[in-house]
């Protein structure tokens, strides 16, 4: 059990720093990234081959990097190019597979079993100390923690404001001299630059890569972000985003221990998107209920009496 | 200050649904000037604004502001010089920043990375104290919480706390209750007046258009067919107003709003 807390806490939380990524596309910017899949796996292949050739440090940099001009990209086609927000987020994740797989040499998986990465350094400097078991843990909340203080503290910016405010309205902020393909663009890189990073430490807390490790990522991602929002509604900034982080975790939970009950392995995708469909619809059917069962009852009535007389 | 010579604009050229907004018109106005814009709906009034501020580029014509060719200049670079308030209060804020938040991503005056200083926000809250609408003790709430009323003199705040050189108000009190709608009307008096902003404002009500300002204009079809200012504006009254678009328009004013509200 314990094992199991443990493995859900460590995936929950390098999936959260894509959460994190989508909190700011999509919950901030209201902008839909579609390209977080192959983000995702870029930013995994990208450091496991900057890993591979031995700089564990850079490769994280370079995870991040690659992740930022993926964002930019997107960000590009649909500020600059005329193509919607959505689709340019197809375009760039079906180009990244391609690149994906020409940066892993063409191959679809590459292995880092003896790979020097930032977890065999922290276990490295760990060892001895009581927290010697704890070292891949050790990793990833220091990065989930320094994403978050850092997002927390861009989102009280001039800049960060007027990227919320551009998701809120965008009407607004055309008209405050403000240049919503500007917030678009620095959003979307820094939201990717979290893609990556999250890629990059999953392929190395796994020892591997392969061209599938972030597919449907963005759906997990999207159903993690809706748990932890629906618990923290209100708050402010810093509460949602602790509320997803913890969401990230949860979902994990859920989908770990139902693991352990047996349930097979590749139900985690049709879960996340049942979710999501639970976690977006649901608010929508709720409205829509009492409408509905007026129109049935006054259909029901319809049929009764009556009828044939006309 | 702003001069416009002989701009057009048409929506949807060469279709069935093709649509003269603006037909040719030039304007002259002065530096703290105080205009009043009065014509009937589809006259091209919110057309016009929407030239000047770059929503969408003219046909043809010039556009010069503070003595610079704005013509082809983007929207959000105009919008620096620009300030405009809309009918729908929905328009001018985000509705889901607090109060302080919006404020201080219109106001706020440092660069991209800067944060709100302390002294700005005292300094936001003593200008929303200053307007005794107890909105100082709100600046965490969201602004999509606030009336209308509200939330329209949050995007007056917003849209001249650093005074713009040109303020465009369409018919931004409109949507408001009488009460309200007097209420911000004052306000945006006294807050043109205190910075001898020069500004633009589009109204149905044909008193506020003669008794606010200098200088009245009339639209009807895309181009301005009336234009009265000093001694003889004083002159002007309601009704001749309604006589002389008659006359000159070839048919009544079409609405009931401006013959009700004197
Ligand atoms: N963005 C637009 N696209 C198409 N037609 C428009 C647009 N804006 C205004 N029009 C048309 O231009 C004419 C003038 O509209 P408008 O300037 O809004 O009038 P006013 O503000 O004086 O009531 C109307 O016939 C209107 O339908
Ligand atoms: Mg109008």
């Amino acid at each position: 059990m314990l094992l199991l807390l443990q493995t859900a806490l460590e995936l929950g939380l390098i999936s959260s720093l894509t959460v994190l990524a989508l909190f700011l596309s999509y919950s901030m910017l209201n902008v839909c990234d579609l390209s977080t899949d192959g983000c995702f796996t870029l930013g995994a292949t990208v450091g496991a081959v900057v890993a591979l050739s031995g700089h564990p440090y850079l490769a994280i940099l370079a995870a991040m990097g690659a992740g930022i001009l993926s964002g930019f990209i997107t960000a590009l086609l649909q500020t600059k190019m005329g193509i919607s927000s959505l689709l340019s987020g197809i375009i760039v994740n079906t180009a990244l597979y391609s690149v994906n797989i020409g940066i892993m040499g063409n191959a679809s998986v590459l292995n880092m079993n003896k790979t020097e990465t930032v977890f065999t350094k922290m276990k490295g400097l760990l060892a001895g100390s009581f927290l010697a078991g704890q070292y891949k843990l050790a990793v990833i909340l220091l990065a989930v923690i320094l994403v978050a203080v850092f997002l927390y503290f861009f989102l009280k910016t001039r800049l960060g404001l007027a990227i919320r405010a551009t998701g809120n309205n965008p009407d607004m902020v055309r008209s405050s001299s403000i240049n919503p393909a500007f917030t678009t663009i620095v959003g979307l890189c820094v939201a990717n630059a979290f893609t990556g990073l999250s890629g990059c430490l999953m392929a190395q807390a796994q020892k591997s890569v392969n061209i599938d490790i972030g597919s449907g990522m963005v759906t997990v991602a999207l159903a993690s972000l809706l748990i932890g929002q629906s618990f923290f509604q209100k708050g402010r900034i810093g509460g949602k985003m602790i509320g997803v982080i913890i969401g990230s975790f949860l979902f994990r939970l859920v989908y770990t221990i139902a693991l352990s009950f047996n349930m097979p392995a590749y139900l985690l995708k049709a879960i996340s998107s049942v979710i999501v469909v639970i976690a977006i619809s649901g608010p929508y059917l709720k409205q829509q209920l009492p409408n509905l069962i007026r129109k049935w009852r006054s259909g029901n009535a319809g049929r009764n009496p009556g009828k044939e007389e006309i | 200050m702003l001069d416009i010579q002989h701009i057009s604009k048409t929506f949807y050229p060469g279709t069935v649904n093709e649509k003269k907004a603006i037909t040719d018109l030039s304007l002259h106005v002065e530096k703290g000037d105080f205009i009043s814009i009065i014509g009937a709906n589809g006259a091209g009034k919110s057309t016009l604004f929407n030239c000047i501020a770059g929503v969408f580029l003219t046909d043809s014509g010039t556009i010069m502001l503070d003595g610079e060719d704005i013509t082809m200049v983007p929207e959000y670079i105009r919008s620096r010089k620009i300030g405009r308030i809309f009918q729908n209060p929905v328009l001018g804020t985000a509705p889901d920043m607090s109060i302080g938040e919006n404020l201080a991503l219109a106001c706020g005056k440092g660069g991209w990375l800067s944060t709100v200083s302390k002294k700005e926000k005292l300094a936001f809250r003593e200008k929303l104290a200053s307007l005794d609408m107890c909105l100082e003790d709100r600046m965490d709430h969201p602004v999509g919480l606030l009336s209308g009323g509200q939330r329209q003199v949050i995007a007056l705040i917003m849209s001249t706390y650093n005074p713009p050189s040109l303020l465009m108000l369409d018919e931004h009190t409109a949507a408001l209750d009488p009460a309200t709608s007097e209420k911000v009307l004052t306000l945006t008096q006294d807050i043109v007046a205190e910075n001898q902003l020069t500004c633009l404002m589009i109204t149905h009500n044909m008193q506020s258009a003669l008794s606010l300002g200098n200088r009245t204009l009339m639209m009807d079809q895309g181009n301005i067919i009336y234009d009265v200012k000093g001694p003889e504006r004083e002159k002007t009254t309601v009704s001749d107003l309604m006589t002389l678009f008659k006359e000159r328009s070839g048919k009544a004013l079409d609405n009931d709003r401006m013959l009700l509200e004197k």
